[in-house]
C-alpha cells in the first residue's frame, strides 16, 4: 500500500501541471506583497533612494554627448512632456531592426545613431540612470505594449520561456509566478512578478537594477544559465511580461525588498 | 551621480514643527566584506553628518558600518526664523558632501 502510495506521488510531481494564467483581476503588483515600511519608502519621492538615479538621469537628458554634440533634449525637448507614456509602451517594435527593441535599447540605438556616442553598458549608472528617468514621466499610466501581428512572433516566444522548464532545478517562470505566487519561499513572497516598477530599488542590492538584472537573479535561483544582458531572448520574455501586466499601472521607480 | 536629496517646507510658521528629511547617495562599503578572490573591499563609509540652522547646530549623527547604501535621516525641529538650514556629510577617502536650503518663516 505504501509502494503504491509513492508511485501515486511521484507521478503527481512528475507530471508538469499546465500553469493557468491569472485572471485580471486577481493582478497584484509586488507593491502589494511589501511591507508597511517598505509601501513608505516607495511612496514618498523624498525617501526613495532611486529618485537618486531619477535626478541623475534628468541631469543626463540635458547632457550633449557623442561627436554629434547633442542632448537627448535637443531632440526630444521637455522628457516630462514629450516622454510621457513612452517608458509604459516598451518593448516596442523597432523597424530597422525588425524585433522589439527594450527601453535600454532604444536609449542606446539613440546614442549611437544620432548622438555618435559609445552605447551604454547593461547595468551602467549612466543607463539606469536615463531609464529610471524616462520610467518616472509614466509613473502611474497603465502599461500599454503593441501587440500587433508583427510583435506576435516574439510574444509567443516570450510566452515559451515563460513556460519552458529549466535549470537544474527543471522549474519554468510559470510554476513559481502563475500558480504559486499566493506563497511564500524561504520567507518571501514569490509574487506575481509584473515588471510594471523598472528599473527599481532593491534593498537586497542597495542599488537600482533593471528588470533583466531581476531575470537573472531568478534564474540564477533555479540554476539555470541566464542569457546575456540585452539578448533577444530575454527582450521576449520582457515583451511578454509586459503583455501579462498590460492595464497595470507604472510604479517607476519602484522599491522592492 | 546626484549627491543628496533634502526636503524642507520652504515656509513655516514660527514656533512650527517642521519635519526634515535627507537623501545621500553612497555605497557605504563596510570593510567586511571580501571578492571572490579573498581581498578585503576598504571600507568606504560617512562617518558623520551635521545639520546646522543659521550656523546653530542643530542634529548630528555618526555613522557605522552597519547603515546600508544611500543613507535616509529624517528629524524634526521648531521653526524659529528665516534663514539657510545647511547640511553636511563627510566620510572616508575625503568624502564631503554640502547642502542648503532657504526656509521663511512667519
Amino acid at each position: 500500500m505504501r509502494v503504491v502510495g509513492t508511485v501515486a506521488l511521484l507521478c503527481t510531481l512528475a507530471v508538469p501541471v499546465r500553469a493557468v494564467e491569472i485572471p485580471p483581476a486577481e493582478r497584484r503588483s509586488g507593491y502589494e506583497f511589501m511591507s508597511r515600511e517598505t509601501r513608505a519608502m516607495q511612496d514618498d519621492d523624498a525617501a526613495n533612494p532611486a529618485m537618486l538615479w531619477v535626478l541623475e538621469g534628468e541631469a543626463l537628458w540635458a547632457r550633449t554627448a557623442g561627436a554629434g554634440e547633442r542632448a537627448c533634449r535637443d531632440c526630444h525637448g521637455d522628457a516630462r512632456s514629450s516622454m510621457k507614456g513612452v517608458a509604459a509602451r516598451y518593448p516596442a517594435f523597432d523597424a530597422t531592426r525588425g524585433r522589439p527593441v527594450n527601453l535600454e535599447q532604444r536609449v542606446n540605438a539613440c546614442r549611437t545613431e544620432r548622438q555618435k556616442a559609445p552605447a551604454l553598458a547593461y547595468q551602467s549608472r549612466e543607463l539606469l540612470a536615463l531609464t529610471a528617468y524616462l520610467g518616472r514621466q509614466s509613473r502611474g499610466l497603465p502599461i500599454d505594449i503593441a501587440t500587433d501581428a508583427r510583435m506576435k512572433p516574439f510574444l509567443d516566444a516570450g510566452r515559451a520561456a515563460f513556460n519552458r522548464r529549466q535549470g537544474q532545478l527543471d522549474l519554468s517562470c510559470a510554476q513559481c509566478h502563475d500558480d504559486h505566487w499566493d506563497k511564500r519561499l524561504a520567507g518571501n513572497a514569490i509574487t506575481q512578478a509584473h515588471p510594471n516598477g523598472y528599473p527599481l530599488y532593491r534593498l537586497e542590492w542597495q542599488g537600482l537594477g533593471s528588470l533583466q538584472r531581476r531575470m537573472r537573479n531568478c534564474m540564477a535561483g533555479i540554476r539555470a544559465l541566464a542569457p546575456e544582458y540585452g539578448s533577444a531572448e530575454f527582450v521576449d520574455l520582457e515583451l511578454f511580461l509586459a503583455w501579462r501586466a498590460r492595464g497595470m499601472k507604472m510604479e517607476t521607480p519602484a522599491v522592492r525588498p | 551621480m546626484a549627491g543628496a536629496l533634502i526636503n524642507v517646507p520652504a515656509s513655516a510658521r514660527r514656533g512650527e514643527i517642521i519635519e526634515i528629511k535627507t537623501l545621500v547617495s553612497h555605497p557605504m562599503e563596510t570593510g567586511y566584506r571580501r571578492t571572490q578572490y579573498g581581498t578585503v573591499v576598504p571600507r568606504d563609509i560617512i562617518r558623520q553628518f551635521v545639520c546646522t540652522y543659521n550656523g546653530e547646530q542643530i542634529f548630528r549623527a555618526e555613522f557605522h558600518p552597519a547603515i546600508a547604501a544611500n543613507p535616509f535621516i529624517a528629524f524634526t525641529t521648531v521653526a524659529t526664523e528665516s534663514g539657510t538650514i545647511a547640511f553636511l556629510w563627510t566620510g572616508d577617502n575625503g568624502y564631503a558632501v554640502a547642502e542648503s536650503v532657504k526656509i521663511s518663516v512667519a
